[in-house]
């Protein structure tokens, strides 16, 4: 068969509209806003300003200066890695990709204007807005636990400060403590990233305080790697997991985070350490957007265009897009599909067709790495699965040891891919 | 069609049952000798610019004692490469099919009567050679080497750019490699080779044949074409 380009875009454009004719601004140049500048937003406003060289106007809107990857955040916990390794600054987007990079918190989104309110006052119009927040917590997900209550229960579920006072708790416990973890309901941000941190617990505990014990309230049935996982707790960690699903009571639990108790089915116990991880939904400005559908933005596959807002793109955790879990590597490979059509539809320039893929680390213990891994492509309806590969549970010790040896190369290839 | 000839000869391998081409293991002695300015086999073989040969038949790869590998060929070894009639087939024919960067610097044999008859002479020195066919020729021969109008498909290089960015998630753009190979500055024809050979599950690695598995030989051309252009 032949290549024919057109019946790419010709397809392309069918399901999304995206070769209408290009905006043309009589003056000045198309701009674009993106909101948050984590593994989804980061990704795009570079590939918009590297692959537009100077046509399109590109804005960043970030709280923070340095951005922690949550990705890696579990080594941090078992001692692989120190916080200064998971820092990085957004200079570069600025320096050599001629990005506006805004410190600020957007507080409002004027769609009928196409304007972003932030936190400091000024309004930045847009063509189009990409949002990329991550995520928030539901409201009352876990009894007794609210954000006020973070530091005594620390969710660490996004990067930073909140991780290390997880280690420095974890630290702190008594010998033959408790670590406890409140698991999340599906679905939620990073599916195998509770069970890392379980293995990378176990084995800072195993090292400093061996007779701690760790115990999971679980309300699924089963979770992402499950094999895998309980196979390596039980060959590095034996005795030392417990993790109570559903039959037990799993998901019905409540924290007292100033008696430092949690209580599952009505069984209270007495924990040195409470990780609790809440029920999640979109990044709050998702829903001040008001392109949210129940706790998460629903989205085009094609481009990721908001299914409320042909304006407004959304990527990474807070999108609802199909099959994808929500992780790091998938938030970069939407941004990359989300940045090609944007600047299609902005400059004219030539949209190629969707195409999405994912490949998720874990490390169990020093040198044993496990990943899952899928490819997806765009239908009409959702980002769908096409293929996908996972680790096999008693696989040799020099894959295994290759496997997290490949998972450090890609913590250095997506940052780079992010901030240049 | 390629693809469903290898998948057979791999599942013939592990039933012991397929027939191959037979060879003839004298014709397979002075073939040999080409191999031998690097490698020895027989009784006190030892290790020299190449590792001995002595056992190699379901031998995993990488695994000579002692023998000091390239990166390409321990990530080859890790990835699960064992050592069969049908892999020693496609490494003899063309070395970069399967491993990268090897330092075996060998344009590999394009004939497969001589393959035949080269792997026939080796399999006398190993004690376990369960996997080679007994059996008269009557399969056709498993065809590794990329179809020379593959090869020639010219890419889009905008194309290609777009593509890379599934690459440049784990691979870095400048070049730099830490627990994943640098993808740059390959000659185009290695990259093409190798990225066919994942397609085509003759390369171990999952994450590798999971993304080029659904790369068309036109996508593929686009890739090479785009990473050409910024060499
Ligand atoms: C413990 C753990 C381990 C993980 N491990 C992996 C892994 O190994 N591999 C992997 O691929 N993924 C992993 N992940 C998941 C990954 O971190 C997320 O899926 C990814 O960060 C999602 O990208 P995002 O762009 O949607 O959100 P984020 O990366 O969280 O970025 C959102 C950004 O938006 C900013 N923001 C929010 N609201 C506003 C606002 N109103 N105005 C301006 N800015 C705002 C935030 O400050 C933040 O920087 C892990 C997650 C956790 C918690």
């Amino acid at each position: 068969m032949k290549f024919d380009r057109r019946t790419f875009i010709g397809s392309a454009a069918a399901t999304t509209g995206l070769l209408a004719a290009p905006m043309v601004r009589a003056q000045g140049k198309p701009r674009v806003v993106v909101i948050g500048g984590g593994a989804g937003g980061a990704t795009a406003a570079r590939y918009l300003a590297k692959d537009s060289q100077g046509a399109l106007d590109v804005t960043l809107v970030e709280p923070t200066r340095t951005y922690y990857t949550c990705f890696f955040s579990n080594l941090y916990l078992g001692g692989f890695r120190d916080m200064g390794s998971l820092g990085h600054s957004y200079g570069t987007l600025a320096s050599d990709y001629g990005i506006n990079v805004i410190h600020d918190w957007a507080v409002g989104v004027d769609r009928d204007a196409k304007t972003v309110t932030l936190a400091g006052g000024s309004s930045l119009p847009y063509d189009r807005l990409i949002l990329s927040p991550g995520i928030d917590f539901v409201d009352g997900a876990v009894e007794g636990w609210d954000v006020s209550a973070q530091n005594a229960m620390p969710h660490a579920y996004k990067g930073g400060s909140q991780t290390e006072l997880l280690k420095a708790q974890i630290m702190a416990m008594p010998q033959g403590g408790t670590f406890a973890m409140v698991a999340p309901p599906n679905p939620y941000r990073c599916p195998p990233g509770p069970y890392e941190r379980i293995s990378m617990v176990a084995h800072a505990l195993k090292e400093v305080n061996p007779t701690a014990k760790i115990l999971i309230a679980d309300p699924k049935e089963s979770f992402s790697k499950q094999g895998l996982f309980e196979e390596g707790w039980n060959r590095h960690y034996a005795g030392m997991v417990e993790r109570i699903g559903p039959d037990f009571g799993g998901a019905n639990v409540s924290v007292d985070p100033q008696a430092m108790t949690l209580t599952i089915d009505g069984d209270v116990n007495d924990v040195d350490v409470c990780n609790v991880i809440p029920a999640m939904k979109a990044g709050r400005i998702a829903e001040i957007a008001g392109i949210t559908d129940g706790n998460w933005a629903p989205v085009n596959a094609a481009d990721m265009s908001s299914k409320m807002d042909p304006n407004i793109h959304v990527l990474g955790d807070a999108a609802a897009q199909g099959d994808m879990p929500k992780s790091g590597f998938s938030a970069n490979s939407q941004a990359k599909v989300c940045a090609n059509a944007v600047r299609g539809a902005l400059t004219g320039s030539t949209v190629f067709p969707a195409r999405f893929a994912n490949t998720c680390w874990s490390l169990i213990d020093t040198n044993d790495g496990v990943k899952v891994g899928a490819t997806y492509e765009a239908t009409d309806e959702k980002i769908a699965k096409v293929d996908g590969f996972v680790s096999a549970t008693g696989e040799s010790d020099e894959l295994r040891a290759a496997t997290y040896q490949e998972s450090i190369g890609w913590y250095d290839g997506i940052v780079a891919d992010m901030f240049g | 069609m390629r693809r469903h000839l290898l998948l057979l000869a791999f599942m013939g391998a592990a039933s012991h049952g397929f027939a191959e081409v037979g060879g003839d293991p004298e014709r397979g002695e002075e073939l040999f000798r080409q191999c031998s300015s690097c490698h020895q086999v027989g009784q006190g073989a030892v290790d020299r610019i190449g590792p001995q040969l002595n056992h190699i038949f379901d031998r995993a790869a990488g695994e000579a004692e002692g023998f000091r590998y390239s990166a390409g060929f321990e990530r080859a070894a890790a990835g699960g490469l064992v050592w069969t009639y049908d892999t020693l087939d496609s490494f003899i024919e063309n070395p970069r099919v399967l491993v990268s960067n090897t330092r075996m610097s060998f344009r590999g044999i394009a004939e497969q009567q001589d393959r035949d008859d080269l792997l026939a002479y080796l399999r006398l020195f190993s004690s376990s050679p369960a996997n080679i066919p007994e059996a008269a020729p009557t399969a056709a021969a498993v065809d590794h080497a990329v179809a020379p109008e593959v090869l020639a498909i010219v890419g889009d290089p905008a194309y290609g750019e777009y593509l890379s960015g599934e690459c440049t998630a784990c691979h870095q753009a400048s070049g730099a490699a830490t627990g994943i190979p640098s993808i740059t500055n390959w000659p185009t024809e290695d990259f093409v080779v190798a990225m066919h050979a994942y397609k085509e599950g003759v390369r171990a690695h999952p994450v590798m044949q999971m993304m080029a598995g659904r790369l068309s030989n036109e996508e593929i051309a686009a890739l090479a074409a785009y990473f050409e252009s910024i060499r």
